[in-house]
């Protein structure tokens, strides 16, 4: 039996042998296979990094002016790891900073406690970044007392103050444009964790915690040219995480200027203007609630000027909003002053839409040289449309009917459309010339303005109709049946016309109907538009038919003073309409300021040297007072600008809306009664310019009034040298 | 003339150790040991020399101990070495009844001193502590190796009375040692004398049982929360190092750094981030392999490996033609130890075996488990001299 045993013996050594090659396998898969990551790994672990934020980029007006700029502030900052290894783990020094910031103890504490660690405060008051970094205690510090802390290093171990950039808006000419600049905001934990799982270039460092980034307006769509790159300091550190030494350093990159279209002394006039025209609606006995001004270059599209109101000052953003700021802004009683009505506000355009049927008639049959009848009123179906205040015209051309915004001219027009569509049994592919026209002109879609916040309104015809019905017929039928039980307890009468109309709709509420059509060719019904989807229809008719984009922003520089992107224009649709009707268009906007609706308010005007093209609306809005529109362009013989001003709740177009932009035009044209002197416009040179401003060697911009702010009798900006230190 | 005559010619040697004092020893064995002792001492002071400097100590102070360890660990196996290895035999009951007493003096509070959650080791007056639970190992294989050859050298294979007795008698020392919570120690015990019993020859059933009851205690061990809570989180995070990477798979996963970070070639002897930068616990006793693996890469750990391999080669070699049956169990057993020791601690190094507290044979810091690998090599030197038949042991 001697043999089983050196088997046995022979069998286990192979085993032991198998061990080791399995041993070697492994070491295999681990360092040759795998061994890429594992040495990112180590890497990781053996260094930490050390963010210096960087400036964040000015954002400056068409000629240079900063509209939004950083100011220095002096900020107290304490190194937690130096103060740990004090005696007493920081307690006299931490006493110590609140008698001399005159903060509390337990701020400053909770200001030093990382978030998620046992009772941290939450975010912002603890601290979410890394604690190789100073934490920041107070800020706005007072020279005397960051120099009373710097010249006591013993006393203040670990503690430093810094000047540091923080965002300041300048307001030139006492301008808002809170909805344009917007504002930034501090990183949070979920947009990390984002970036975390989208990753992100191997160059870009990416979001760090206690970033600030853009969160609306220009500062949010560029953010990624303003926000810069951080500084980089790479500190090896051993595993009880003491620093051995800085292994490498990159500056932090500052951000990058963006040059806006806007004009900052131009826009300051738009929203006096948009004021004055609310207070005029008011003292009218109009509820005045809300209105917004566009003045866009019909050359390319860009955005000279936007106003909104009611608005609100943009610096409550700096150094963070409380609560009950933020509750104001966006309360409804208030109007909510932080949706820009410009771009985010929905209204019925009435007369001022009549372009785009009087286009979508032109080029569907109807002769530009004949004349149409202009009744009082008119029966369409089993209703009778009437004309605004009952007025009629007689027999009268297009051209008439648009200086005298003729509804019944438009409702016959559209009913004629209506029924070679099919009337209430559609053809296969019915026309829908009105509606059509409607989206050509950038309608029902947004205008792909570069600002982020942005709604597309609506275009009331026969697919919108359809959506509707498909979305709410459920609920219809079932009140039509059911009727309204909860009504009829108070208002028995209401509650059956109530159940009527859900029958209807339910039935038929899927049908364009005569009415549907008739409504929409004067731009009441459904249909609803922003003020500036309505100003690029208009700068389209001016420029021969191109709908452009706007655009807020001019083009991106770097701080040298160099151009790093210049923004082009960039056309969105092109009018499907002739030349012939194009013009015809155009000569009847231009007559409607001689002898239309107009007129009124341009009486004076010297509108032989500089032809305006001009449209009112006043559009009716169930259980509302009407909305005051007035849409312009000019000079109608050569267009450069278009102004469309509108007031909800504001009365007429031309008594409430006109005489502002009026102002506008006067300002832009250097306009002084009967005088026209080009050098005294508002704008700088007479025009707006595609010129870029110059950038000192000190980073700040040239701009025309800046020998005046840098007047030595005006206050002096403080020198930051005494309290750098570190 | 007469003077050159008079001169006795000498004895024709196969190599300048082969007079007398050193005729039949494994050089090959030996000089396996002796490279892996060398590169453990380079590994130990690479491992330890930034954590030193850092504690303001000098940068060799682990080193010199290290080296004093290796050389009293050889001193000892060349005493073994010139006895018989029927001596241990004959002494095998006192070295268990040692090596009991030292394990339950251990447990002895004032005495025994725990270290990384284990209480395995007495202190010794002067800074020194010493571990029972590794002389148990030797102990252990002489006693069973002794019990299954003993009263029956004629018979050749142990009848199933003699396996019952040897492994009560084996019992008595790892329970104790499980007392100390050194779980891995118990395993490596276990798989020696799974060794010592299949080369015996006993019955297949015997092997089988002994497998599955090994099974069965660990499964019950861990039911009755007999396995402590340290113990069950690093079986789970030896599955998943990423489950709680700054807890119990902090070990594990800084290992898997350290080592995957090596490549082919390693980042250089002193200069791997991982072990300079401190980042792996117990890098010079139960992680040395990935001071190996981060600054030697695939080669050098290779080696080490390699070495262990033929190490394991010519032991078993000598197992197969030793001059008894005692001599056989015994080299078996300590195959099957330095195999299974070696497979655990680099297995764990490269995470592909929970972490346990168990050293590299010959290479990790730590003078116990010096010591007795030494002499356990002595053991298997002097069994190899006597195949040799010009060896007139010493002492018989």
């Amino acid at each position: 039996m001697q043999d089983k045993s050196v088997i046995r013996l022979k069998i286990i050594r192979v085993i032991f042998l198998s061990l080791m090659i399995t041993l070697v396998g492994r070491l295999f898969f681990l360092q040759i296979s795998t061994g890429e990551n594992f040495v990112k790994a180590s890497q990781r672990n053996a260094f930490r990094e050390i963010y210096t934020p960087p400036v964040r980029g000015l954002i400056l007006d068409q000629v240079g002016r900063p509209v939004v700029s950083n100011k220095s502030t002096l900020v107290v900052s304490v190194n937690t790891r130096i103060l740990e290894n004090t005696e007493d783990k920081g307690a006299s020094v931490i006493t110590r900073l609140s008698q001399t910031l005159q903060i509390s103890e337990i701020y400053i504490r909770d200001r030093l406690t990382p978030c998620g660690t046992k009772g941290a405060k939450r975010p912002p008051i603890c601290w979410s970044g890394s604690l190789f970094q100073p934490i920041p205690i107070a800020k706005d510090v007072s020279r005397l007392v960051a120099l009373e802390i710097m010249e006591q290093r013993t006393l203040f171990p670990g503690v430093s103050a810094e000047l540091i950039a923080v965002r300041d808006i300048p307001r030139p000419f006492d301008v808002n444009m809170a909805h344009i600049i917007g504002y930034v905001g501090p990183v949070t934990d979920v947009e990390i964790e984002k970036q975390k799982q989208e990753g992100i270039s191997a160059d870009d460092i990416g979001l760090q915690n206690n970033d600030s980034i853009g969160r609306s307006g220009v500062e949010r769509f560029y953010d990624s040219y303003l926000r810069g790159k951080p500084g980089v300091k790479v500190m090896a550190v051993d595993k009880a995480a003491n620093i051995k030494g800085v292994v490498s350093e990159t500056d932090p990159e500052s951000g990058k200027y963006v040059v806006l279209n806007v004009d900052a002394k131009l826009q300051s006039l738009v929203e006096e203007q948009l004021s004055a025209a609310i207070d005029r609606a008011r003292s009218k006995n109009y509820v005045g609630e809300s209105g917004a001004a566009v003045v866009v270059d019909v050359k390319n599209g860009n955005i000279l000027a936007m106003a909104t109101y009611p608005s609100y000052d943009p610096r409550i953003w700096l150094g963070g909003i409380t609560n009950e700021q933020f509750e104001l802004l966006s309360n409804p009683k208030n109007g909510i002053p932080l949706i820009s009505r410009a771009t985010q506000g929905l209204f019925v355009p009435a007369s001022i839409y009549k372009v785009i049927t009087t286009a979508a008639a032109a080029e569907n049959g109807f002769d530009l040289n004949a004349i149409y009848q202009c009744p009082p009123q008119m029966e369409i179906g089993t209703r009778v449309f009437r004309n605004y205040e009952s007025i009629g015209f007689g027999p009268i051309t297009l051209q008439r009917a648009i200086e005298v915004s003729c509804d019944t001219v438009f409702y016959d027009i559209a009913n004629t459309l209506w029924l070679r569509d099919g009337g209430l049994n559609p053809i296969d592919k019915p026309v829908d010339a009105v509606e059509n026209m409607s989206f050509a002109f950038g309608l029902g879609s947004k205008t792909g303005i570069d600002l982020p916040e942005e709604v597309r309104g609506r275009v009331g015809g026969r697919i919108f109709k359809r959506n509707f019905w498909d979305k709410n017929h459920e609920v219809w039928c079932e009140r039509a049946e059911k009727g309204y039980p909860e009504v009829e307890a108070v208002d028995p009468e209401r509650a059956k016309m109530l159940q009527k109309f859900a029958t209807e709709n339910c039935t038929e509420g899927m049908r364009f109907r005569a009415g549907d059509a008739v409504n929409i060719s004067i731009g009441q019904g459904d249909t609803v538009v922003t003020p500036l989807q309505m100003a690029m229809a208009y700068a389209a008719i001016a420029n021969g038919g191109t709908v452009y984009e706007p655009r807020v922003v001019k083009a991106i520089m770097n701080a040298d003073g160099s151009v790093a992107e210049k923004i082009e224009p960039k056309v969105k649709n092109k009018l499907p309409i002739s030349n012939e009707t194009l013009k015809y268009i155009q000569k009847s906007l231009e007559t409607t300021t001689i002898s239309g609706t107009g007129a009124p308010p341009f009486v004076g005007f010297p509108l032989s040297r500089i032809p305006v093209a001009t449209k009112t609306g006043t559009g009716e809005v169930l259980g509302k007072q009407s909305t005051s529109w007035f849409a312009s362009y000019a000079p109608a013989n050569n267009p450069q600008y278009a102004v469309v001003l509108m007031v909800a709740q504001g009365g007429t177009g031309s008594g409430t809306s006109a005489p502002s932009v009026r102002r506008i035009y006067e300002e832009l044209f250097g306009i002084r009664g009967s005088t026209i002197d080009p050098a005294t416009s508002i704008l700088e040179g007479g025009a707006p310019t595609s010129k870029l401003p110059t950038i000192r060697t000190d980073g700040l911009p040239d701009y025309p009034e800046i020998d005046e702010l840098l007047n030595p009798t005006s206050s002096p900006s403080p020198t930051p040298t005494s309290g750098t230190t570190r | 003339m007469t003077y050159w005559s008079s001169e006795t010619p000498k004895a024709p040697s196969r190599n300048r150790f082969n007079d007398s004092f050193f005729i039949g020893y494994d050089w090959v064995l030996i000089t396996s040991a002796l490279i892996l002792s060398i590169i453990g001492s380079i590994l130990v002071y690479s491992a330890s020399k930034q954590r030193l400097i850092d504690a303001g100590i000098n940068a060799d102070f682990y080193l010199q101990r290290h080296i004093f360890n290796i050389i009293v660990g050889i001193v000892l196996a060349l005493i073994v070495s010139r006895f018989s290895f029927r001596t241990a035999r004959a002494y095998a009951i006192i070295i268990y009844a040692a090596a009991v007493i030292g394990l339950i003096l251990v447990l002895v509070p004032g005495i025994g001193k725990s270290q990384g959650g284990a209480q395995a080791w007495i202190a010794l007056p002067g800074g020194f502590t010493f571990q029972p639970s590794e002389f148990t190992k030797v102990a252990l294989i002489t006693l069973l190796a002794m019990v299954l050859t003993e009263r029956r050298e004629s018979e050749l294979v142990p009848d199933d009375r003699d396996v019952l007795f040897g492994l009560a008698l084996a019992g008595v020392p790892a329970l104790l040692v499980l007392l100390q919570n050194d779980f891995g120690t118990v395993i490596i015990i276990g798989a020696t004398l799974l060794s010592v019993l299949i080369v015996s020859g006993v019955k297949l059933r015997w092997i089988y049982g002994s497998i599955s009851a090994v099974i069965l205690a660990g499964f019950v061990a861990s039911q009755l929360n007999f396995i402590k809570d340290y113990q069950l989180k690093r079986l789970a995070t030896f599955i998943d190092p990423t489950l709680d990477p700054l807890g119990a798979g902090y070990n594990t996963l800084q290992a898997r750094i350290a080592i995957g970070s090596g490549g082919w070639f390693g980042q250089g002897l002193f200069s791997g981030p991982q072990t300079q930068g401190k980042y792996v616990p117990a890098q010079r006793t139960d992680f040395i392999f990935t001071v190996a693996g981060e600054e030697l890469g695939f080669f050098g750990s290779t080696l080490i490996i390699f070495l262990i391999a033929m190490i394991l080669y010519r032991i078993t070699k000598i197992a197969m033609n030793a001059p008894d049956r005692f001599g056989r169990l015994a080299a078996a057993g300590v195959a099957g130890w330095f195999a299974i020791q070696s497979f655990e601690n680099i297995g764990m190094n490269l995470g592909i075996m929970p972490v346990t507290g168990v050293p590299l044979p010959f290479v990790s810091y730590g003078g116990s488990s010096m010591f007795v690998s030494w002499m356990a090599l002595g053991l298997i030197v002097a069994i190899g001299r006597e195949i040799d038949d010009r060896v007139t042991p010493l002492i018989r």
